[in-house]
């Protein structure tokens, strides 16, 4: 008894260890950069990188909730993010003049960015879930596109009447000639002001790792992961499969949406196109947390940024022309480290990464 | 009156009737065997009365509350739990969070309360550790708790289970071949352990096995299925003599 006791305590701390070291990680990252940042030794290229990792970091943290967590494959993220981008942008450009406020309108940005991705997860999840694998993979990437297409058509203007909506051009939109264009169709929103800093961009990294490291240890977590270990199992020890997976999908869209919110407030002109917001970011995204580990939230970070940094640095090395293809040797490397039997079996020897041996039963 | 009560259940497969007309009434803290030869219904009956397969005819009345066509959850809230013939853990789940699995419906706190880490959190999360590690001693899988349930050797999956089952709190547990793959030593431990999980949690169980032994050794009373239907009924020793059983299922 004292010593199951015992153990159960060392195993508990354990789990809340590993997640400090991961919140550590984060915050030495940011103080280390933003102290190089201030001493002025980091190039201009790689400071205007700050936000855009931070975002690519959400989004790879969130989609592993769906992915790794959830045990569904889906390629729609840079979609959820496109809306929460969207909704966002359009809220700061209308409120520019009369919250003038930085940060409270920022913050209601935020807000609204997130409730409204959060709403597209559930309307997307709730047909999209009764899919599996491959099909929910396919539908979830169509979803994506079709946000992304839709944004591309829509037009609103704002005159002295109020809103004109029109998914055909500005002209349609019937305005008085004091109007203003707020969504141009794919010109898109200009003049969102550019609220996102690399600090803001870091309090989202850790309010992210807060939601889905405690949403996994909790009630919650266990139910999800518990229907993706098996899901007839979870349904016959009571455990409700769609509510779980509707939970863990909007979560996670929630959370993409607030790495939109951040990308429309780091860019001045906010488009929606296939390289930003289409299947090539999903995709992208998932490369991230394939190359983490499936399900490790820790992985899914440094990967992330490792990537996301790893283009422009290699600009400035003599390897420079052949760019793109030391990135991909590096995904290779990045993969078969983790993927890798051998690599497993030689890592678990010699790093342990804080981890202890598995412990075989016999 | 019968813990479980099912009337003239039955359901087809296109043009195959996969159970009919079965018929089962079952005391509280009974121990039940269903047995039959292999693709007689068995484990049909038992998604039948879980609820993964609706019945089109026929009524399941649990405890006095009518179960007949109702939802895997609302059926496990209602109290029948299950194994299953090929095991199915939670294997990337420790062994005592998939205890705590099991728990789910019995200890409650909000999302909010589980990502913001308030008290009811710590509260209640305290109460599952200590419900679960409970159960898991039972079960002698103690020292095992925070392996991950794929690492366990095949006799103690099994347990693990039974242990999960338990976890919610059934009034009926529903065994799908627990002897299945093991050894007459391990056998005879897992007998015991029948034995002593009815008596420890007052429970009623239902179980399939082919095991004769465990079944004659164990089992008040027995169902003999056969193409879907009841080829016969009553007590172990009477069922186990019909000459019936004996030409369809035991063998001369």
């Amino acid at each position: 008894m004292q010593k199951t006791m015992k153990n159960k305590i060392s195993t508990m701390n354990k789990n809340t260890r590993k997640n400090l070291i991961t919140y550590a990680i984060v915050i030495v990252a940011f103080a280390v950069m933003q102290s190089l940042i201030s001493m002025g030794r980091v190039s201009s290229l790689l400071e205007g990188l700050m936000v855009p990792i931070c975002i690519y970091v959400i989004l790879a943290v969130s989609l592993n909730l769906v992915v790794g967590i959830l045990g569904e494959l889906s390629l729609g993220h840079a979609g959820f993010m496109c809306v929460g981008a969207f909704a966002s942008a359009f809220f700061s450009k209308c409120m520019r003049d009369v919250i003038t406020v930085d940060i409270v309108r920022f913050l209601l940005a935020l807000l609204i960015g997130i409730v409204v991705a959060a709403v597209f997860g559930i309307l997307i999840g709730i047909p999209v879930l009764r899919l599996k694998g491959d099909y929910l993979a396919i539908v979830t990437l169509a979803f994506g596109e079709i946000i992304k297409n839709l944004v591309n058509v829509l037009y609103i203007g704002k005159d002295a009447n109020g809103f004109h909506f029109s998914t055909k051009d500005v002209m349609a939109l019937d305005m008085e000639p004091d109007g203003t264009v707020i969504v141009n169709g794919p010109q898109g929103i200009t003049g969102t002001p550019k609220d996102a800093t690399f600090l803001i961009g870091f309090i989202l990294i850790l309010i992210t790792l807060f939601i889905v490291l405690n949403l996994i240890n909790s009630r919650d977590g266990r139910a999800i992961m518990s229907i993706r270990d098996n899901r007839i199992a979870a349904e016959s020890i009571g455990i409700n499969v769609t509510k779980y997976k509707l939970m863990a999908f909007t979560v996670s869209a929630a959370l993409a949406g607030a790495a939109g919110v951040l990308y429309a407030h780091n860019l001045s002109t906010l488009t929606a196109n296939t390289n930003n917001f289409g299947y090539n970011q999903s995709i992208m995204i998932l490369v991230f947390v394939v190359l983490g580990g499936i399900g490790n939230i820790r992985g899914s970070i440094i990967a992330a940024t490792i990537l996301t940094m790893l283009p422009e640095l290699l600009r400035g090395l003599p390897v420079s022309d052949y760019r793109m293809l030391v990135y991909a040797i590096v995904l290779i490397i990045m993969m078969l480290f983790n993927w890798a039997p051998k690599a497993i079996e030689w890592r678990e020897r010699y790093l342990r990464f804080g981890r202890k041996k598995k412990e075989a039963v016999q | 009156m019968a813990l479980l009560d099912v009337k003239n259940l039955g359901i087809s497969f296109g043009g195959l009737r996969a159970v009919n007309a079965f018929d089962i009434s079952i005391e509280k803290e009974e121990l039940y065997g269903l047995i039959g030869p292999n693709g007689a219904g068995k484990t049909t009956v038992f998604n039948l009365l879980t609820g993964v397969y609706k019945p089109d005819s026929g009524k399941v009345i649990l405890d006095g509350q009518d179960i007949t066509g109702k939802k895997t959850i609302d059926i496990s809230k209602a109290g029948i739990a299950r194994t299953f013939q090929n095991i199915r853990l939670f294997k990337k789940l420790s062994v005592l969070d998939n205890v705590k699995a099991g728990l789910h419906n019995k200890h409650h706190y909000s999302t909010l309360e589980g990502i913001l880490r308030l008290p009811g959190y710590r509260r209640v999360e305290r109460e599952m550790d200590e419900k679960a590690m409970e159960l898991l001693k039972v079960f002698d899988l103690e020292k095992y708790a925070h392996v991950d349930a794929a690492n366990l050797p095949y006799g103690q999956q099994r347990r693990l289970e039974i242990a999960r089952a338990l976890a919610t709190e059934p009034k009926l547990l529903l065994l799908d071949e627990p002897a299945a793959g093991m050894n007459p030593n391990e056998t005879g431990e897992l007998m015991d352990m029948i034995r002593f999980v009815r008596e420890e949690f007052h429970m009623t169980i239902l179980l399939i096995e082919h095991d004769m032994k465990l079944v004659s050794g164990i089992c008040e009373r027995l169902t003999v299925l056969n193409f879907g239907e009841v080829l016969s009924q009553g007590r172990t020793s009477d069922v186990l003599n019909d000459p019936q059983v004996i030409t369809a299922y035991l063998g001369e």
